[in-house]
């Protein structure tokens, strides 16, 4: 789409751009570019030297089981938070649209664990499972089950996936109380006369018209799990125990910061590049259908 | 709308009330440790209901903190989430507005270089970001807590997307008042952006607020800690307690200002959310 | 107060030439509607003479300057918008004084002006009302309103009454002229509706596929169309068209779809045998003796309007759409066979290949 209607100015649009554009080069590009860089380079040891070892990094990489693994936990990490959160407000967005009165209660009720930061989400998690104080880590003791993320690598997932979700709860809620929100009640109500269920109903008309939002959350969700869950993983876990929630995002920095493994780590963001090139190419063809359909 | 009575009604409200109970819960439990006593918090289970330490652990936290008086790394939150929503908006609303109401040469470049920073998130460039970054003399400063945060597609889109529906006549009855670009942006594009701009800044300062990997990187002091990150260093290590009722005290503290900013601002906070997404 | 004066004005997009060269001075003070179809190019010509397109070859003048190349706030024009174009965060009063306050003017000098044409507008009250506030007529006077403060030396209107409902715009159309008339501003008018042109104009501009057909009176286009293009847009129901062949003698008209047309006298002499398409306004006829009549409507469909009749068919025999337009409730039926006598001076032929005129009978 484009203006019929322009001002013509010579120099004004390169200052007008200019601010945005300088950024973009020092902080984007640039490191970007610098990353592609170092992924072809082993330092060594002591980060007095450097040798070029092209796709070196890279194949050393694949061949690494830890890396390999961090590929699966994120997977599986991913998946899990997708799955949780999405279908948890699918039914909270239903049931709001159901109901008349109080809707806007409970939206701002639901709304707001979005505001809150995954850090602090995950300082909270851990606050109720945490093996020694925690309130319902000591509840399940009351129970018989023991437990202690700090040790057992699944209850570590377990509590990530959970923050993870509950943080991401509101912001699906609010894409599918739209989306139900804008399918005309008018189809609802003819599908009721015509004698189906509350049940029927839901899953032969509603649902399949909220599938634009679906899709749209599937990629949304996947992205939130990849990126921005670092504050969890790191507060919660730090990637253990045993490296049983390192994420790729967090093994980027861990190489990269902790391990001072510069070319590796490198590698490893030129990888995401292009796990976020994907991602973003999906997104962007997906929101050219939404838009005709 | 095929209103339900009886048990569906009441089944709908259950399963609502049960939803926002777990989603309250880890909000209320933390609201609880922040008002009882270490001695509470150690020895399980915790209490149900809000003790009465909640001013003195406030006032522990806000004026002596763990490492640092919190009250500094709220200030530093502030300053990083007003720096990046404001800084965000002015660069891509002046980036937008070239773009959609120019025709210059390097046009299309400008369009994909901005277009590219959406697959370029920190957290794939974290480490050649954090030496540019550091080669600038940035590490601990405000500066470096937000310029490398504050070239952003998203908005530099909402805003493309807002002033193509600005009809063309508004510009053609503007030119003929005499008003030549820079009057047009400032008259009548700026303000009619408003709401657009309201809505986008609640989204930003969320955005900006909520910040973890970056300036866990940048800043080395504790003194330029912003809240989310410096409550990582306040939790109690395998040989140390910690002060957890302080820490508690630190979350809700860094929870408050977008939480209320979402909540009194609802109608923005959802339209910028859906806007931001389209 | 200016003249305007055009010549040879051209516009292209590219390759594609949209303007084929126009040729038009409107006298100070004048009214000059510009009509035409959809596309024809008027809407193009009104907003290059707004300075808001560039010219591609040929020149404007207003009131003597050239203003190719001058901005369109340097031009001393105002213009309104078919969609009104007013600023939706200004109050009245701000969409008004906008341009005013651009230009520098004092304070009280802004406000004397906007108050002076509010109040020839009836917006006085509505000031500090915002657009969106507005009735589409309301809407309508503020953007003439912003026009009028200016004092411009001329007036652009671009389609400014098709956003109304067919009530307001008969109304606003009395207002508009009158306030030309009473301001005494040269105007162009750009519209696509017939009926605007034809009440409003001191002179029309016929378009059709970026040339001016015919530039006169309004009169004198509907009793003289220049052209079959104008001939059949002016005028409503459309004119009829026949094709025929002058005689040879020059005293009738052979229709190629069978039969003819007597003319009184010899008046075709020299263009005996020449291939014409003859245009017959459906209200330029009326019903004759048998002996009198030139042609015979075989009625196929008639609809009465009250104030008189339209009868639909063939001449000479079934086929041709034909129409007529009979005074009062005239007494015609389907499969009637009504013999017509054209008025005087009423039948007009055009050249066949070209469409131009060549005379009125």
């Amino acid at each position: 789409m484009e203006k019929r209607v322009t001002f013509s100015h010579k120099a004004l649009p390169y200052l007008l751009v200019a601010p945005q554009l300088v950024i973009t080069f020092v902080f984007f590009l640039w490191p970007a570019s610098q990353a592609i860089w170092q992924s072809l380079f082993l330092p060594d040891p002591f980060g007095l030297s450097s040798e070029f070892v092209g796709l070196e990094n890279f194949r050393f990489l694949f061949g690494d089981r830890y890396y390999l693994e961090s590929f699966t936990t994120t997977a599986i990490f991913s998946l899990a938070v997708t799955a949780l959160s999405m279908s948890s407000a699918l039914l909270l967005a239903v049931m709001a649209d159901r109901v008349i009165r109080g809707a806007t209660a409970y939206k701002t009720l639901l709304i707001w664990p979005y505001a809150v930061a995954p850090a602090i989400a995950g300082v909270m998690w851990l606050f109720m499972f945490n093996p020694s104080i925690g309130l319902i880590a000591y509840y399940l003791k009351f129970l018989g089950y023991n437990w202690n993320h700090v040790l057992n690598g699944g209850e570590a997932m377990f509590l990530v996936v959970v923050a993870a979700s509950w943080k991401q709860i509101s912001y699906n809620f609010l894409f599918f109380l739209a989306g139900l929100q804008a399918i005309p009640k008018s189809l609802i109500e003819a599908a009721a006369i015509d004698g189906a269920g509350r049940t029927y109903r839901f899953w032969t008309i509603i649902f399949p018209l909220l599938s634009p939002t679906t899709f749209f959350l599937l990629v949304v969700n996947i992205v939130y799990a990849f990126f921005e869950t670092f504050g969890i993983i790191h507060t919660v876990t730090a990637g253990g125990p045993e490296r049983s929630t390192t994420i790729l995002v967090y093994k980027i920095y861990a190489d990269g910061f902790v391990g001072q493994d510069l070319g590796s780590s490198a590698a490893q963001s030129v990888i995401l590049m292009v796990v976020v090139a994907i991602l973003t190419v999906v997104q962007f063809r997906f929101i050219e259908r939404r838009v005709h359909y | 709308m095929v209103e339900k009575r009886g048990i569906g009604f009441f089944l709908t409200h259950a399963v609502l009330i049960l939803g926002i109970a777990v989603v309250g819960l880890p909000i209320y439990l933390t609201l609880v440790g922040s008002t009882v006593t270490q001695q509470d918090i150690i020895q399980p289970p915790l209490p149900l209901v809000p003790g009465p330490h909640l001013v003195k652990n406030y006032s522990d936290a806000l004026f002596s903190g763990v490492n640092v008086p919190v009250m500094r790394m709220l200030a530093n939150s502030m300053v990083m989430a007003l720096g990046i929503a404001i800084g965000k908006i002015v660069i891509s609303i002046l980036s937008a507005y070239a773009i959609v109401y120019f025709r210059f040469p390097f046009r299309m470049f400008a369009f994909w270089t901005i277009f590219i920073t959406l697959m370029l998130p920190v957290e794939v460039r974290i480490v050649p970001t954090f030496e540019v970054a550091a080669d600038l003399g940035l590490l601990n400063s405000y500066a470096g807590l937000t310029l490398p945060l504050i070239a952003s597609a998203t908005a530099t889109f909402l805003f493309r997307q807002f002033f193509l529906t600005v009809p063309d006549e508004l510009v053609e009855a503007a030119r003929i008042d005499g008003a030549g670009p820079v009057r047009f942006f400032k008259d009548i594009l700026l303000p009619l952006s408003r709401t657009n701009i309201a809505a986008l800044f609640v989204i930003l300062f969320i955005f900006g607020w909520n910040q973890y990997l970056w300036p866990l990187l940048i800043t080395t002091e504790p003194e330029m800690n912003t809240i989310v990150v410096g409550i990582k260093q306040m939790l109690p290590t395998a040989d140390d307690w910690g002060n957890w009722p302080v820490t508690m005290a630190t979350a809700m503290l860094a929870m408050i200002p977008p939480v209320f900013v979402v909540v009194v601002m609802q109608r923005l906070f959802v339209k910028g959310l859906i806007e931001t997404e389209k | 107060m200016a003249e305007i004066k055009l010549s040879d004005l051209r516009k292209s997009y590219g390759r594609t030439e949209v303007l084929h060269g126009i040729d038009l001075e409107v006298a100070d003070g004048e009214f000059i509607v510009i009509v035409g179809p959809s596309g024809c190019g008027k809407s193009t010509l009104l907003r290059m003479v707004a300075g808001l397109e560039t010219v591609t070859a040929g020149s404007i003048e207003i009131a003597g300057r050239a203003v190719n190349d001058v901005e369109p706030k340097d031009r001393d024009i105002a213009m309104v918008f078919q969609t009104y174009a007013l600023y939706p965060h200004m109050s009245v009063f701000g969409n008004m004084a906008y341009g005013l306050k651009i230009a520098g003017l004092s304070k009280s000098e802004i406000d004397e002006r906007v108050q002076k044409a509010a109040r020839m507008l009836e917006l006085s009250e509505l000031l500090e009302r915002k657009p969106r506030q507005l009735s589409g007529g309301q809407r309508q006077r503020v953007a003439m309103g912003r026009a009028i403060v200016r004092d411009p030396s001329a007036f652009l209107f671009d389609e400014p009454l098709s956003n109304l409902d067919a009530k307001l715009r008969v109304q606003m159309r009395l207002e508009i002229k009158q306030l030309q008339r009473s301001l005494g501003t040269t105007s162009l008018y750009v519209t696509h509706d017939q009926v605007e042109a034809m009440t409003l104009a001191d002179r029309l501009v016929v378009m059709n596929a970026g040339v001016a057909e015919q530039i006169d009176t309004p009169i004198s286009v509907y009793e003289h169309p220049a052209s079959t293009f104008v001939a059949g847009f002016i005028g409503s129901p459309a004119m009829n068209f026949l094709n025929a062949t002058v005689g040879s003698n020059g005293a009738s008209l052979d229709l190629t779809e069978g039969g003819s047309i007597a003319l009184e006298a010899a008046e075709l002499a020299k263009n005996g045998g020449r291939d014409v398409v003859a245009g017959i306004r459906p209200e330029h006829v009326e019903t004759a003796s048998s002996e009198k009549a030139q042609l015979t409507l075989h009625v196929t469909a008639v609809e009465t309007l009250g104030a008189d009749t339209l009868a639909h068919g063939g001449v000479n025999g079934p086929g041709t759409g034909f129409t007529v337009r009979l005074a009062g409730t005239a007494k015609v039926q389907e499969g009637d066979a009504v013999p017509l006598a054209i008025a005087p001076g009423a039948l007009h032929l055009f050249e066949r290949d070209s469409g131009r005129r060549i005379a009125d009978v």
